[in-house]
């Protein structure tokens, strides 16, 4: 079972090599703040999703399987949506309306109709979903921000303001790369990346 | 591409011309204007246009070696690309701007797609736009220097207002429109670059500067400025050295006349009315997505597919 973790973080990454759920992480991968949070959102929903949906699923008939997805997917998204709205208000504002626009991920979504499998299967399988994504989205947003805009955004923790300058790139920037075209061509390379250093590919 | 002692269908002819012969007699018809344009502008063209050959050709070395275990500088095509690249851009840049848009170009946008012949943008032309998007400011900084404000060792007096044809200023490739037809001249007599994309390119772009480029300042229908359009060096450049590039340009007559017409009519559009001096370049790299397209225009086998 935790073959399913790992295969889901690495070698099936939904992000990096299916390329799945690429709308709201080619728009907040700008800052790495972003992307983690954006990660951590995915995580939290795919789990609740794929409980509560899962759960739900046994009792429904299977047309209906995918509108409560829809239903449970848009109702914890809101939630986050609006919890991150009281209590972190410059984070949330940061992601914008890509925290909402989860709801209608596919990511989400394409996990309607597995329910009816053993409650750790499927918590370890979107366990497994949420990591990969928040793994890519993080890489991403890590070079893209690093060449972007030369900085590393984290969290503000103390006197730590939450914006690391990297020396000699913060200046000039390869703004390119903070743009939407940069985003695609970032995502080309690491998905190659993760396709080349991929277990089992042919030829290794 | 047949393999190595497989018999190849007779008649056994074969024109004399290599990858190698072709990039360097591009590089060669580029030299005119690139020995005048340093002469004009000074050291500094020199330096940005050494730094771009220098960045081009390492980066060649180093990727072909170590993800190919091959080597292929000897095409010419890093060499012409970094060249490329050096004309294009402000002398006044600082020096690692042609250095990133040469390594661009050569690991960007030719090596990712599997090396030369399988590019399907013309590579110094996505180095150049890499080093625009990327550092708007560098680029567009005003203080240009040209035969006017001296750094030269040849002071050439304009007699064009904007003295593009012998004495133009900001980027090696504008100093002399004139040099540059003179070189593609050669070029397009030996048939190395097809005549069809800078014929229709020219016209198409001289048809609509001439009907509409007086409607932004308010001047009325076929006011423009046709000569300062012609004989601006970013023009030249694309037209007679980027768009003819056959790798990334189309096979057949009809869709090379289609392509030159598609680029002189983006031209203008991204003059006019997108405010950038990189119009025609801008223009060849949307046109080029369109080759795949364009190679199915008047073949036999079109519409039929």
């Amino acid at each position: 079972m935790s073959g399913d973790f790992s295969r889901s973080l690495w070698r099936d990454n939904p992000f990096l090599i299916y390329l799945v759920g690429l709308c709201p992480a080619l728009a907040v991968s700008t800052r790495l703040v972003n992307a983690l949070l954006l990660g951590a959102a995915m995580l939290f929903a795919l789990l609740g999703t794929g409980i509560v949906g899962g759960a739900l699923e046994r009792f429904l008939p299977p047309r209906w399987h995918l509108p409560v997805r829809l239903l449970v997917a848009s109702a914890l998204v809101t939630a986050c949506d609006r919890f991150l709205s009281v209590f972190a208000p410059a984070l949330h504002a940061g992601l914008g309306i890509y925290l909402p626009l989860l709801a209608v991920n596919c990511l989400l979504l394409g996990s309607a109709g597995r329910g009816g499998r053993p409650f750790g299967e499927t918590a370890l399988e979107a366990l497994g979903m949420g990591a990969a994504f928040t793994v890519g989205l993080t890489l991403l947003a890590l070079l893209r921000e690093l060449l972007g805009a030369g900085t590393i955004t984290l969290f503000p923790m103390g006197s730590f303001r939450g914006v690391l300058r990297i020396p000699g790139l913060a200046g000039q920037p390869a703004r390119l790369l903070a743009a939407a075209p940069g985003a695609l061509l970032a995502l080309g390379y690491l998905s190659a990346l993760g396709r080349w250093a991929r277990p089992g590919r042919k030829g290794s | 591409m047949t393999a190595p002692g497989s018999p190849a269908p007779a008649p056994h002819l074969h024109a004399g011309t290599t990858t190698r012969g072709l990039m360097l007699s591009v590089a060669a018809c580029l030299l005119p204007a690139g020995t005048w344009g340093v002469l004009v502008l000074g050291p500094r063209a020199l330096a940005v246009l050494a730094v771009a050959v220098g960045a081009g050709l390492l980066t060649e070395l180093l990727i072909a070696g170590l993800a190919w275990k091959s080597f292929t500088l000897a095409d010419g095509s890093a060499l012409l690309t970094g060249l490329l690249a050096g004309f294009t851009l402000p002398v006044s840049v600082p020096l690692f701007i042609p250095a990133v848009a040469a390594a661009f170009a050569v690991a960007v946008v030719k090596m990712t797609f599997g090396g030369l012949g399988r590019n399907w943008m013309n590579p110094a032309l996505g180095g150049r736009l890499f080093v625009t998007f990327s550092w708007p400011a560098l680029l567009a900084a005003g203080a240009l220097p040209g035969p006017a404000s001296g750094g030269g060792w040849v002071r050439v007096p304009p007699w064009q207002p904007d003295g593009s044809l012998l004495g133009g200023s900001g980027t090696l490739g504008a100093v002399s429109t004139l040099l540059l037809v003179l070189g593609s001249v050669y070029l397009l007599a030996r048939r190395i670059v097809a005549w069809e994309i800078p014929l229709t390119f020219a016209a198409g772009y001289a048809l609509t500067v001439w009907a509409l480029a007086g409607l932004p300042a308010g001047g009325g229908l076929f006011r423009g400025d046709v000569p300062a359009a012609l004989a601006s060096g970013g023009f030249a450049l694309a037209a007679f050295y980027m768009a003819t590039d056959p790798v990334t340009s189309p096979q057949g007559r009809a869709g090379r006349l289609a392509f030159g017409a598609g680029c002189g009519l983006l031209s203008f559009l991204l003059r006019a009315y997108g405010g950038r001096p990189e119009g025609p370049f801008l223009a060849v790299a949307l046109m080029n997505m369109f080759v795949p397209l364009l190679n199915r225009l008047g073949s036999p086998m079109a519409g039929k597919g």
